[in-house]
């Protein structure tokens, strides 16, 4: 599940720290980028309006929902995306859904980066035995298939909206600790740290000053990216009932609930699907310009 | 070689220890009681607990890792709490479907992905490039679920192509082995350009070029092997997203393998199956991140193992 954080995204080489001039108007020159944006702006503004927004009540079952033998009905003038087996609105649904998709997705990636930051930082600079055993505990978590883990703990620790997110943050750290650890390591050896030292910097100012801003733009750019990989690992999660559970609605659970149907109302695996696929895509795209942006030594390479 | 295979063998072994720790730990930690489900709802407290003696449940934490690490040494993994056999048994029964699955996922994503790849590379900054890497982004964007459900709902209730879920013939394969290759495919393709990117850049490359070789046998004969590199790296990091894919691919297809296992037992929450298939899935990635590392001096023999 960990798409796109991985050993694909090369290690950034220590740039400029990020000062934010030039960076959104360099974005905003990608085509590409900008449309991820725009994705993420309209799924922001309906998960929040959603109340305002929605057709109906998401949990109402109606009574005219349902075909006369119990179907679910197809899209029409009145259920826009149609209806669920229950005969809930599937429209109203997605849009509340939508907020418990991106609240796990903000907060399970917000999580997974200060624990990776954090590890990786420990480990990078100070070392010690502290740092050896953060990293061979890294290594260690390296070696669990993802999914199965989240699997493991969500079984463990009874999935509610927060737990789902506890559980992504525990098992998605481990990228970023990965990361955060070589370019700290790869920075400290460098010439205008060693200098610091030398002028007799203290280690606190050094790594406030020096190592973090250093290391903003990685941050920002595995941020975004783990976004994508937590909003696909969620919808993974509420897809096999471990994740959020009905009646809450997420993107995923739409589907686990309707799974049975696919066959007579495939639209009810669609919208759903085209809708997690479109956020997860939307800041693949935004982390992956955000990348190229933010590391002088790949412009010029598209 | 021998002394580094046999220090990469003795950490492997401690990582497996670390993993199998940290399972039972987690697992002990359930909340669902085993010996009230395998007793069912009518059976008395004292039932309950003397089932809860015979199982060792009952014994503090040590104890019990202590005694499954032994049994695990001796490849025992426990008896399934609900299905009363062996899970080594259930294992060992349902690997090869899985492996076939495997195989089969790994030859697609390899042909769909390093073409991918390589044409993107070749067509670097034209419009082609562009299309096949918005194509790779989408793809690692796609929830496997998704992916699955509507190649099922195309390819098998629509068109009637190939079988609703199953296993047995090669038609049954065909749906499943893409719906996982397709998550890799995007991945390769994504490497392969970059590292192909990389490789055209270099001198030998543009002496190729001059001596007058043809376009494709540069690519395929000179580039191509040295592209291939970083890829090889991977093979562990594939295996575990395979790992993960499994679980949720074999169960939209009723693919009877260990990811079908895994899942049905933690519907059931049976304790020793979910272990098992874990423990299994991290041995399949150690063991695949030493082959990774193993192979790597073959393909470049300026790599040399220390």
């Amino acid at each position: 599940m960990s798409v796109l954080v991985g050993p694909d995204a090369p290690v950034l080489p220590p740039s400029a720290p990020v000062t934010g001039e030039g960076v959104v108007s360099r974005l905003l020159r990608r085509k590409l980028a900008v449309l991820g944006l725009l994705v993420i702006a309209a799924v922001v503004l309906s998960a929040a309006f959603a109340p305002w927004i929605a057709p109906y009540d998401p949990n109402e079952q109606f009574f005219d929902g349902l075909s006369l033998e119990g179907a679910p009905l197809g899209p029409s003038a009145q259920f826009w995306l149609g209806t669920d087996l229950l005969g809930r609105d599937l429209l109203s649904r997605l849009l509340y859904g939508a907020r418990n998709s991106l609240i796990i997705g903000v907060v399970a990636n917000g999580a997974a980066l200060i624990i990776g930051t954090l590890v990786g930082v420990v480990a990078g600079y100070f070392r010690g035995i502290v740092g050896t055993v953060l990293m061979r505990f890294t290594d260690l978590m390296m070696a669990f298939p993802a999914l199965l883990l989240a699997i493991c703990l969500a079984a463990v620790l009874r999935p509610s909206l927060w737990i789902v997110a506890l559980v992504i943050a525990l098992v998605n750290w481990v990228q970023v600790a990965r990361v955060v650890y070589s370019e700290t390591r790869s920075l400290s050896e460098r010439e205008f740290i060693q200098a610091e030292v030398t002028l007799g910097a203290s280690r606190a100012r050094i790594l406030f000053a020096h190592v973090l801003p250093h290391l903003t733009s990685t941050v920002i750019v595995y941020g975004t990216l783990g976004i994508s990989t937590t909003v696909l690992l969620e919808a993974t999660l509420s897809f096999l009932g471990v994740g959020v559970q009905p009646p809450d609605a997420s993107w995923g659970n739409i589907i686990f609930e309707n799974q049975t149907y696919f066959q007579a109302a495939p639209w009810l695996v669609f919208f759903p699907g085209a809708a997690i696929l479109l956020l997860a895509l939307a800041f693949n795209l935004v982390g992956d310009a955000l990348r190229d942006v933010l590391d002088p030594t790949e412009e010029g390479r598209g | 070689m021998a002394t580094y295979l046999l220090r990469r063998l003795f950490q492997a072994a401690l990582i497996l220890l670390g993993v199998s720790l940290v399972t039972f730990a987690l697992l002990y930690l359930l909340p669902a009681d085993p010996a009230r489900q395998i007793a069912g709802r009518t059976a008395s407290a004292a039932q309950v607990a003397n089932i809860r003696t015979q199982l060792g449940l009952d014994q503090p934490f040590f104890v019990q890792y202590a005694r499954y690490l032994g049994n695990l040494l001796q490849g025992d993994l426990g008896r399934s709490y609900l299905q009363r056999s062996q899970v080594s048994d259930l294992i060992l029964a349902r690997l090869p479907a899985s492996l076939l699955l495997m195989v089969a996922a790994i030859a697609c994503e390899l042909a769909l992905g390093l073409t991918m790849g390589l044409l993107a590379a070749v067509r670097r900054g034209r419009a082609s490039d562009h299309a096949l890497m918005v194509t790779s982004f989408v793809t690692v964007s796609a929830p496997q679920f998704v992916v699955g459900l509507l190649l099922l709902y195309v390819f098998a209730v629509r068109l009637g192509w190939f079988p609703i879920g199953g296993y047995g013939t090669f038609s049954h394969l065909v749906l499943p082995a893409l719906t996982l290759g397709i998550l890799g495919a995007g991945w390769y393709a994504r490497m392969m350009r970059s590292s192909m990117v990389d490789v055209l850049r270099q001198d030998y490359i543009r002496t190729a070029r001059a001596k007058g070789l043809k376009r494709w046998t540069i690519l395929l004969r000179h580039a191509f092997p040295n592209a291939i590199l970083p890829i090889i790296a991977m093979i562990g990091i594939d295996i575990g997203l395979f790992m993960s894919g499994i679980v949720v691919v074999e169960s939209v297809f009723g693919w009877p393998g260990i990811g079908q296992l895994a899942w049905q037992a933690i519907q059931r929450v049976d304790l020793p199956i979910i272990m098992g298939v874990t423990l299994v899935s991290a041995v399949a990635i150690v063991l695949g991140n030493l082959l990774a590392d193993l192979l790597a001096p073959f393909v470049d023999p300026r790599i040399k193992l220390q």
